[in-house]
């Protein structure tokens, strides 16, 4: 016979308990939910997303009204539930009716602590709790001012959602440092530099004393060195208590929260409780994952099925965008204790582990949380840590381990781990799509649009598919970056950044690669993936490179080089060529000729004599033309204003910025440009990576072009009024090709692959974007922008390349 | 017994480097491999492949650079479909120095 089971409070704990309870036995109970909120679960944790405007609270919903109606709830929302007669086992709701039940599950949740300080009741000082405080901050904007008292988990993620919609936010915190229950205070401080940097006033150590109003109305917070804060809305996000009222009014066992067992039974046996509202061994929860346990167990216990709620390790992560935090575990100072720690400050990076008897029992990240996962595990299984603690810090790529399986990388990532950069969607939202019954890869890009517009991360949301759907899920073949792995250029390139990969070793390391040292066609690409993700940092690897970018000069068939100094936009001097006319007689250099990009090329150099070559040439000013690597070659241009009578732009001098700002990148190929000062095209730009033609009122740029094995006619990307945005959108242009194509796609392959038009709406179309693109290429320019030749000719760099190691000719010939 | 003659120290080529020993009957690239190794075998496959000095290294293997062949540094074998093998020279590594068979060098300065 169906049992009657009442629900109170429509919250994330019972909205568990009962999906396992109904998928367990749909038939089991018939159940009624109660809920004070007038609406159904939803999943509150991101509620932070909903307020900063990254979701919307449609997305947020867990269980919607069909659901409901689906699994034969009845619902009633916004209802409250009066009392509850133990003795007849019956709930009397807020009107009076009574209803019979034979099991009844409280999830009351918690109310947010008010501090009860002199003007708390003023309208317009509000608590983070539910989705009409939610809305209130919403309403802010520019023009307003908030207060938020708390600097913690909550107060912070309410601060910064506000900030993003460009409210004046300020933090009141009374601790010394923000989010003291999870960080230390060097985690905290870097958190709070990168709260400042979004905009937000922070007050650490503020004691506040009374909110002052006017016509009942808050009008600023003072603190009790009299410091006025004016504010519209004031939020109190200082803590929460389990809301135990109705629980106590009818005499169950209630300290802090209301008591359980580990069947999440409270005093009465007919009557359990989860969530927030519990006390269960005398500790109170806020986060979720224990309350997903609790709600697991409860939905056991009401089919009478053996279950035990434990209390195991919990882990924070912060939901603000750009702030990179980790905290679990313990972490406070002790005499039996021991800190690991590692800081990097350019990057902000800060890690502590904390050690006691050879075991990790706390750690605190900032800026690098990429392996929390792996430091949570060694806290969970209480690991000895004793035999890799040298390089414990580091990660697990520092340690000698098991190869792992294909997927192993991709289940490594953290849920928030994004997946598709285009649709900012995560892991995690991946797989809530799937198990939503997307199960095709179709289905995942139709309904959580994952893989629905670059395409660059199909590989990944279908290894996701895979992870989450097991043996259900048949992975289709698919290319591989080479025969050492079995991931594609795109999974490797996007693994490199979601882990935080940053050299050769490494990425084989945790990429699972098959053979020890990689081969000539991953190792190239991969050399070139960290040069394009890593710019500043140390990741180049020359022994990964081709010859020709090894010893800067291109090898010809007989083993000799080619030299080839650059000439920005084809321009030239009469010193430069008689400079190039001396070092071709100094070192009798067979052949000398034009290029087809507007250069001089020497050719059949011998190897030893490239560092003395380059030497002449620099005395005269020249620099390396780059004629040798995947990365920026040249610059055609035409004479334009300056002699031809048609000309309409200066293409000569734009051809010379252009190509002043570009040398030096390297691309996943070679990629060469033209600017040609008007329509008849002298300069070829027509079939070039990148082409610019000046007309009267601009600017065309035309991309995607080709004129080797395959011959294309350049597209048109946009065309643009000055020479400065001509300048932006091919920098923009050309770093959304590096960061974007395979490794040896030409930009023509690449925008076969990507389409066209997504590249007009990245470049064309999105302004902003097209200066993020342009910021990060001259971010990267600022550490590749070095004359490969100049080092090697005057500093010594690499000169075991081009002298042997050992010359017997001689002692043979005597 | 094999002479060695002494052709400088492990720390003039760096780790998946290689530079070469000029001799009378021709070059000799010496590897050093990322596992530690060093290994001597002939710069060119007569008509076929390298200056093998320039390739790229991996495991105990060099990708010639003209045209893909990769070599196993070992046997001095061409790997896959391709065949052909490379000479070897005997070396080792006393005392930090490296020590290349004399025989490599004496034998070819011999024949002249």
């Amino acid at each position: 016979m169906t049992q009657k089971l009442i629900i109170i409070g429509a919250g994330m704990a019972t909205g568990r308990a009962l999906e396992q309870l109904i998928e367990a036995d749909p038939n089991a109970y018939d159940v009624t939910l109660f809920n004070a909120e007038p609406r159904g679960n939803y999943n509150r944790i991101m509620l932070s997303p909903v307020l900063s405007g990254e979701k919307t609270y449609e997305e947020i919903v867990t269980h919607s009204a069909e659901w409901y109606e689906e699994n034969g709830v009845t619902c009633r929302f916004g209802e409250r539930v009066a009392n509850v007669d133990r003795a007849r086992k019956v709930v009397i709701a807020e009107n009076g009716e009574e209803l019979p039940y034979d099991k009844l599950m409280f999830g009351t949740g918690s109310n947010p602590f008010i501090i009860p300080m002199l003007g708390h009741d003023l309208e317009g000082v509000i608590a983070y709790r539910d989705l009409e405080d939610t809305e209130l901050m919403m309403s802010m904007n520019e023009t307003n001012k908030v207060v938020v008292i708390g600097g913690g988990l909550l107060g912070l993620e309410a601060a910064a959602g506000m900030a993003a919609r460009g409210v004046d936010v300020t933090v009141v915190h009374i601790m010394g440092h923000l989010m003291e229950r999870q960080l230390d205070e060097a985690a905290g401080y870097l958190l709070r530099k990168a709260l400042v940097d979004k905009g937000i006033t922070v007050r650490c150590q503020a004691n506040s004393k009374q909110i002052l109003g006017e016509n009942g109305k808050v009008r600023a917070l003072q603190l009790d060195d009299g410091t006025e804060l004016p504010c519209d809305l004031l939020v109190m996000a200082v803590g929460i208590r389990p809301n135990v009222k109705l629980a106590q009014d009818i005499g169950l066992a209630v300290g802090k929260g209301i008591h359980v067992d580990d069947q999440m039974l409270t005093s009465d046996a007919d009557i359990l409780a989860v969530g927030e509202c519990v006390e269960h061994d005398g500790a109170i929860f806020g986060l979720v994952a224990p309350l997903y346990d609790q709600a697991k167990v409860a939905a056991k216990t009401l089919l009478d099925e053996p279950a035990t709620f434990v209390q195991r390790e919990i882990s924070t992560k912060l939901k603000v965008t750009g702030c990179d935090l980790f905290s679990a575990g313990d972490f406070a100072e002790g005499e039996d204790r021991e800190d690991i720690v590692f800081r990097d400050p350019a990057r902000g990076v800060y890690r502590r582990l904390v050690l006691q008897s050879n075991k990790v029992i706390g750690a605190v990240m900032y800026g690098d949380t990429a392996d929390s996962n792996w430091f949570f595990g060694l806290i969970k299984d209480a690991t000895d840590v004793s035999d890799m603690r040298d390089t414990l810090i580091f990660g697990p790529a520092y340690q000698g381990g098991t190869p792992m399986d294909p997927l192993a990388a991709v289940a490594a990532l953290p849920d928030d781990a994004e997946i598709c950069g285009c649709n900012g969607i995560s892991k995690g939202q991946i797989i809530a799509a799937i198990n939503g019954g997307a199960d095709t890869l179709d289905a995942v890009k139709a309904t959580s649009k994952a893989g629905s517009s670059c395409g660059s991360c199909v590989g990944l949301v279908t290894q996701v598919l895979g992870l989450t759907l097991g043996d259900e899920f048949k992975m289709p073949e698919k290319e591989t970056i080479c025969k050492c792995s079995d991931l594609s250029h795109d999974d490797v390139r996007k693994l490199i950044i979601a882990k935080e990969l940053k050299s050769i070793p490494h990425v084989m390391q945790d990429l699972d690669w098959k053979s020890p040292g990689g081969c000539h066609v991953c190792r190239p690409a991969l050399n070139y993936y960290l040069v394009c993700a890593w710019p500043g940092e140390e990741v180049d690897d020359g022994k990964s490179r081709f010859i020709n970018e090894r010893v800067h000069a291109n090898i010809q068939k007989d083993g000799t080089y080619s030299v080839v100094p650059r000439m920005l936009g084809g321009i030239t001097t009469p010193k430069e060529l008689r400079a190039i006319a001396d070092v071709a007689d100094k070192f009798k250099v067979p052949t000398v000729k034009v290029t087809g990009g507007q250069r001089i090329d020497l050719l059949g150099v011998k190897k030893e004599d490239l560092p003395a070559i380059w030497y002449d040439l620099g005395e005269a000013g020249m620099m390396s033309g780059q004629a040798y690597a995947k990365g920026l070659r040249t610059v055609k241009t035409c004479v334009g204003t300056d002699h031809c009578r048609f000309g309409t732009q200066d293409s000569t001098g734009l051809g010379i910025k252009i190509e002043s700002e570009m040398w030096g990148a390297w691309s996943p190929h070679k990629f060469k440009l033209a600017v040609t000062g008007c329509p008849r095209n002298c300069a070829e730009a027509t079939c070039k990576d990148l082409g610019i033609i000046c007309v009267d009122s601009g600017y065309q740029i035309l991309v995607g072009g080709a004129a080797g094995l395959d011959l294309l006619e350049a597209q048109l990307l946009v065309t643009v009024p000055t020479e400065e945005e001509a300048i932006e959108v091919s920098c923009a242009f050309y770093q959304l090709y590096r960061e974007g194509a395979q490794y040896l796609h030409r930009p023509y392959k690449w925008i076969a692959k990507v389409g066209l038009d997504w590249v007009k709406e990245q470049v064309a179309d999105d302004l902003e974007n097209r200066a993020a693109l342009a910021e990060r290429f001259r971010y990267s320019q600022k550490f590749y922008q070095v004359d490969p030749w100049a080092e090697r000719a005057r500093k010594g760099v690499d000169s075991h390349e081009f002298t042997p190691l050992a010359d017997f000719t001689k002692v043979a010939a005597e | 017994m094999t002479d060695f003659i002494d052709i400088g120290s492990v720390t003039d080529i760096p780790v998946q480097g290689a530079r070469i020993v000029r001799t009378a009957h021709g070059d000799i690239a010496v590897f050093h491999t990322a596992s530690g190794h060093f290994y001597a075998v002939d710069e060119y496959l007569e008509g076929k492949a390298g200056p093998l000095s320039n390739g790229i290294q991996h495991g105990e293997k060099v990708t010639d650079p003209m045209r893909n062949w990769v070599f196993d540094l070992a046997t001095g074998e061409a790997q896959g479909a391709d065949e052909g093998c490379v000479g070897t020279y005997e070396m080792k590594v006393e005392d930090g120095r490296l020590l290349l068979s004399s025989a490599a060098i004496a034998g070819q300065v011999a024949a002249e």
